[in-house]
């Protein structure tokens, strides 16, 4: 259709709140990481410099690394597992239902369910904590979960994210695998394969493009991951993200401009996540 | 043969119910909770009390009255609803003529601007958060129900464009041409046609853009923070902890509160979340 300029009737609303909301906002997220806690005066890249030496924020560093690795193996391997396996259970819709489940709740309830499962107690008490509950009953010593660094408590917060998100990953995944052709599983199996043989040959090569797009995702994610650790810790005992640092040197500290570096350095790592999206759009496009 | 099947079955089963018996069971920890009182939950498990029937009476209500009335998550509640149902409206109203013109009308620059949405949807909020703050005070919008709609609708924008967008541009081109040869302006094209047939898209859209909005903590915490008064049960909800951290009957409670709409609008509509997540896997 061609009608002369009415498409930009169509396009204003939203073009005037992804410009006062995503785009200005951004620009102006740059300009102010060259600038001092206030925003007034020029201090070249100063704030980066501070960024990378600082040690909370290396420590930050380092647990988004461990995010990054753990998270997205756990979750998008799960997610593959499940798939698979609900495929050969008749009550598929149940289980699925109940992986996914938390996908629904926020992470701060997710957080208090989660405080409550990793609730400690010195070894005297009844441990009301389900996992101390078990450590202790299995003749264990109680442990503080969100407290002994730096991996079982880091580990620990990972952990709900998994929980949260392992959903996700298997209904992606799964509505992939129904997809791929029942006669070529068959067809390996006839020809004498094992169901690992199977799985390594025929499944995995099939989903490749799934787990790719799954992966990103699970990456983007874990990079801006804040409220799990906001709620859980805030980041106390060695358990910071950069989303959080952030928050604090905003909020805590007023140091706007060293809130705004690290803002950049976020939007720098998920830069060629943007770059991939943008990609795969166009060959969509192309075959469409 | 049907046994020796069954017993090559076996471990998947296991497998697949042990997994969902961990899933589950930190919620159901949560839900037994809330109904237990003060003392019982700080001297056993919330696991003697399924398994001890002498204990089932006492379980009480109790403790949802007390977030409910004492610790303001009634009010909260409230302004869960009048912060995501007119988001989630307003998002959709939006995304949709954006996507309709980006789907069906030629423009120079259309690829670019669709380049740029999509490019926009892994945007970290954070990157936006300190000149939307201070823009939000100069106009006094911080801390007031419409400066949030906005905010979370600019934020949802490009994924709802986006999964709109594919949806529109899917549908057949012959539909607009008899449409338009009838006499049909394209806004009533629009309303009559690309709307109606796009009911399922659209809850999914809603549906996500709800949950989101609903189960946000961070946009709520930056622009609402102060304000006690206009909280979100999130808000609420994490304010709790901070104080009340150790008082599980109460927190319990809250959070099984916080959850109820979300997990009503999963069990009901999952369908359609479903369709949503597997046409817009491109969001972080």
């Amino acid at each position: 259709m061609n009608m002369g300029r009415a498409h930009w009737l169509y396009l204003a609303p939203a073009l005037l709140l992804l410009g006062v909301f995503l785009v200005y906002p951004s620009a102006e997220t740059i300009r102010l990481s060259f600038y001092g806690p206030r925003s007034d005066t020029f201090v070249g890249v100063q704030n980066y410099v501070r960024a990378f030496t600082s040690r909370p924020m290396l420590i930050a560093f380092r647990n988004n690394l461990l995010w990054l690795g753990v998270f997205t193996l756990f979750t998008v391997g799960m997610g593959l597992v499940l798939a698979v396996l609900l495929d050969r259970v008749r009550y598929e819709a149940v289980i699925k239902s109940v992986i996914f489940l938390p996908m629904a709740i926020s992470y701060v309830a997710a957080g208090v369910i989660w405080r409550f499962v990793y609730a400690f107690r010195p070894a005297v008490a009844p441990q009301i904590g389900l996992l101390n509950a078990i450590v202790v009953g299995l003749g264990g010593q109680p442990v503080g979960w969100l407290i002994q660094r730096p991996w079982v408590n880091n580990i620990a917060l990972i952990v709900v994210g998994v929980w949260v998100w392992t959903g996700f990953c298997m209904v992606i995944i799964s509505a992939a695998y129904k997809g791929i052709p029942r006669e070529m599983q068959e067809a390996a199996r006839i020809d004498g394969a094992n169901e690992w043989q199977v799985f390594r040959h025929v499944t995995i090569p099939f989903l490749k493009s799934t787990l790719a797009v799954v992966t990103t995702t699970m990456i983007v994610f874990v990079l801006k991951v804040f409220d799990i650790v906001y709620m859980m810790t805030n980041g106390a005992y060695d358990t910071d993200v950069i989303a959080n640092r952030m928050y604090n040197e905003m909020f805590q500290f007023s140091n706007y401009g060293m809130a705004s570096a690290i803002a950049v350095i976020l939007f720098l790592a998920i830069v060629p996540f943007l770059v991939l999206n943008v990609r795969r759009f166009r060959v969509q496009e192309a075959v469409r | 043969m049907k046994r020796k099947l069954l017993l090559k079955r076996l471990p998947v089963h296991l497998i697949v119910i042990a997994l969902a018996a961990v899933w589950l069971a930190p919620s159901l920890g949560l839900l037994v909770s809330s109904f237990r009182p003060r003392q019982d939950l700080l001297s056993s498990g919330w696991w003697t009390a399924v398994i001890t029937p002498s204990q089932w009476s006492r379980f009480t209500t109790a403790n949802y009255r007390d977030v409910l009335t004492q610790q303001g998550m009634g009010r909260a509640f409230l302004n869960s609803f009048l912060i995501t149902v007119p988001t989630t409206l307003i998002t959709l109203t939006i995304a949709a003529l954006a996507a309709y013109a980006l789907a069906w009308m030629e423009f120079r620059g259309r690829q670019v601007l669709l380049m740029t949405v999509i490019g926009l949807i892994v945007i970290p909020l954070q990157m936006t958060l300190i000149p939307v703050l201070r823009m939000f005070n100069a106009f006094r919008l911080s801390g007031t129900f419409p400066g949030i709609w906005l905010a979370h609708a600019g934020y949802g924008l490009p994924l709802m464009i986006y999964l709109l967008r594919n949806f529109f541009g899917a549908l057949p081109r012959e539909l607009f041409e008899s449409a338009f040869i009838d006499g049909a302006t394209p806004f009533r094209a629009f309303v009559k046609l690309v709307l109606p047939l796009s009911v399922p898209v659209l809850a999914s859209a809603a549906i996500f853009q709800f949950l989101w909005v609903w189960n946000d903590l961070l946009v709520a915490l930056v622009y609402l923070g102060g304000f006690e008064e206009v909280a979100p049960l999130t808000l609420r909800l994490s304010l709790l902890v901070g104080s009340r951290g150790q008082d599980w009957h109460l927190l319990t409670a809250a959070a099984f509160v916080s959850m109820i709409v979300p997990m009503i609008v999963f069990l009901s509509l999952q369908r359609y979340f479903v369709r949503g997540i597997l046409a817009g896997a491109i969001k972080g």
